[in-house]
């Protein structure tokens, strides 16, 4: 143990009732240290210390992995019935640990709920029940906006509303046509590759027919507007919660229900069935490229063999589930936005949530709906 | 309601986030007329207090009265009380998908009415008394978080509300601005009429301003004191934690 290496090590010695450390060389960042356990093996072998005084006159250098070994140090002497003193040390050094001992640690803690297995069950569960609660009265507040702008007591902004439709119209148009195209040119494929096996080919008109209109379509579009606008409507409405504008409607005494989710609703239930047929016309055109190149199935027959397979009642259909789908993407996102927490990540959970919640509502309701129709034999 | 009796009168109450206790047993007054400060640490609650002052947090426990009216939301009578608010938020809470001037205009259109022109008069007139003329066409984006701050002053007077709530009006302002919203505050109250709470914790902005001040403790989670600022420094008696407060910690060294 020298000062002549720049080496941080310490030393120590007894003197009457006080034990004296000595620190010396370089206490800086990514330069090894000893082992501070042997210190407090040192000081615990000694018997009747009433403190300890810490010093360095010779120190090379120090940093921060001083100040923190002392200061780990001065509290374990100190939980140890030891005073400390630090006068032997360079004012710096002091000084910072004066000032990071100036507040005594928060030992309070948060009182929190015991986590055993029952607490956490009954816990669950009574989150469960408020987030259902919260569900309701959010469907419950929405009819009565609802039903208010039907009876012409809304109020709505309606170049608010004009851009929304924009922006789950329009704007949707090519990506949903894009994407319904190759579903249609997939089904097709499919669809001839089998039928030729029977010389067939013709009734792949019926296959993508009544697929796309009877279910692809409207679950396309759902799909794709889940991902597209339902997570938009989310991320706006919980980045609006984060910077206070939805308390601020709140405060002038506008509902964010009326302000913010009754255009987002309207705006969806208007556009999806005009994105449904859309899709289905053009998964239709998609399943004719494939039927008129890979087989010897012509243009007129295709179409011909379309007019005679999907009867009107079953783009209906298509068009009526595209309407609930639209008022299932609509709601989650707009739920999960208003109930967003304050900071920029549960923005980002409110988005994934409300696509997640809006995917499998939409496949639940397709379900139900192939059981009903089967029923009542539409 | 009648003149005499306070503007706002809080009751026993209590503020909690599910098992934590903000703040216990309440109860103070603010006079009509009366620019009340409300002090304390960061974290004390302080802005707790304004948001169930203002409806958007329920009470744990206690009331609180507008006049002689209890507020409770989702009553008629809290959608009437709260026609008379003007809210500015700590960051402006600007709408942000509107201009600058759709933002003052919004309260407006909703609760008066005025014809686009005449609404067009008053926000061009509240947005040059915050020092924001010609920049109506902006979008809060587009602004500093200053400016941002003052237009969403001007939206909180666009109603010539009886009562004025400012969350931390001067955080994040430079010297100059942050005493020229103190005057504005000043003069709003005198021209206005108006009631004014103000969460704050500088001191500048406090001793210029409150007529009384109201200190959160958040170690013992009530309010230590509700006096004048001025007088609670020449008071002997003063809780020494709020004199802590009020003089930066320097009658420690006393």
């Amino acid at each position: 143990m020298t000062d002549m290496t720049n080496k941080a090590d310490w030393s120590s010695r007894r003197k009457g009732d006080a034990f004296v450390v000595h620190f010396s060389g370089s206490w800086v960042n990514g330069q090894p240290k000893p082992d501070m356990h042997l210190l407090h093996a040192d000081i615990e072998a000694e018997p009747e210390l009433h403190t300890l005084h810490l010093e360095a006159d010779h120190l090379v250098g120090w940093d921060s992995s001083l100040l923190i070994v002392i200061r780990q140090l001065c509290e374990w002497a100190e939980s140890q019935g030891l005073s400390t003193h630090l006068e032997g040390m360079p004012d710096g050094v002091r000084n910072l640990i004066v000032l990071s001992r100036a507040v005594p640690e928060n030992k309070q803690t948060q009182d929190t709920c015991p986590d055993d297995f029952l607490s956490t069950i009954g816990e669950t569960a009574l989150a469960a029940y408020r987030g259902l609660d919260g569900y309701f009265a959010f469907l419950g507040q929405l009819c009565i906006d609802l039903f208010a702008f039907i009876r012409g007591r809304g109020k709505l902004r309606s170049k608010d509303f004009l851009l929304i439709l924009q922006a789950a119209g329009a704007q949707a148009v090519p990506i949903v046509s894009l994407l319904s195209f190759l579903t249609g040119l997939i089904i097709a494929f499919i669809g001839v590759i089998q039928l030729q096996k029977f010389a067939a080919d013709i009734y792949v008109a019926d296959l993508v027919g009544l697929a796309v209109t009877r279910e692809l379509g409207a679950v396309m579009a759902g799909v794709i507007m889940a991902g597209r606008t339902g997570a938009a409507f989310a991320a706006q409405i919980g980045s609006m919660q984060v910077n206070e504008e939805v308390d601020a409607l709140t405060t002038f005494g506008i509902s964010p229900m009326q302000f913010l989710v009754v255009p987002r609703v309207l705006a969806l239930i208007f556009m999806m069935p005009l994105l449904c047929v859309c899709a289905d016309f053009v998964a239709m055109a998609g399943g004719m490229v494939v039927a008129v190149t890979i087989s010897d199935v012509s243009v007129l027959q295709y179409c011909h063999q379309i007019q005679v397979a999907v009867e009107l009642s079953d783009l209906f259909v298509g068009i009526f589930k595209s309407v609930i789908f639209g008022l299932i993407i609509a709601l989650a996102g707009c739920y999960r936005g208003l109930n967003c927490g304050r900071d920029a990540s549960s923005v980002g959970q409110a988005a994934t949530s409300a696509v997640v919640t809006s995917i499998t509502w939409i496949v639940v309701a397709d379900a139900i709906f192939a059981v009903m129709f089967h029923i009542l034999g539409v | 309601m009648s003149t005499t009796a306070d503007a706002i009168t809080v009751k026993n109450l209590t503020m909690a986030y599910g098992n934590y206790t903000v703040m216990r047993s309440l109860n103070f007054a603010v006079g009509p007329r009366e620019i009340k400060v409300i002090m304390g640490g960061s974290g004390c609650g302080k802005s707790t207090l304004l948001k169930h002052l203002i409806g958007l947090e329920q009470p744990e426990q206690g009331q609180i009265y507008y006049g002689d009216q209890a507020f409770q939301t989702g009553s008629e009578s809290a959608e009437r009380i709260r026609r008379r608010f003007g809210v500015s938020f700590q960051n402006g809470a600007l709408w942000s998908s509107m201009t600058l001037e759709e933002n003052v205009a919004l309260p407006l259109q909703q609760y008066t009415a005025l014809s686009a022109s005449e609404i067009g008069e008053v926000v061009d007139f509240k947005l040059s008394l915050v020092g924001l003329a010609g920049f109506g066409h902006r979008y809060p984006s587009e602004l500093s978080g200053g400016m941002q701050k003052r237009a969403g002053l001007a939206r909180a007077i666009a109603l010539d509300p009886h009562i004025l709530f400012f969350d931390e009006p001067s955080a994040g302002l430079d010297p100059l601005s942050s005493r020229r919203l103190d005057d504005l505050i000043l003069e709003l109250r005198d021209a206005l009429g108006a009631t004014v709470v103000v969460v704050t914790h500088e001191l500048a902005s406090i001793f210029a301003i409150a007529d009384t001040a109201l200190f959160l403790d958040a170690e013992s989670k009530t309010a230590l004191c509700d006096a004048n600022p001025t007088d609670l420094l020449n008071d002997s008696t003063t809780d020494p934690k709020v004199r802590r407060f009020l003089t930066r910690g320097e009658s420690d060294n006393d």
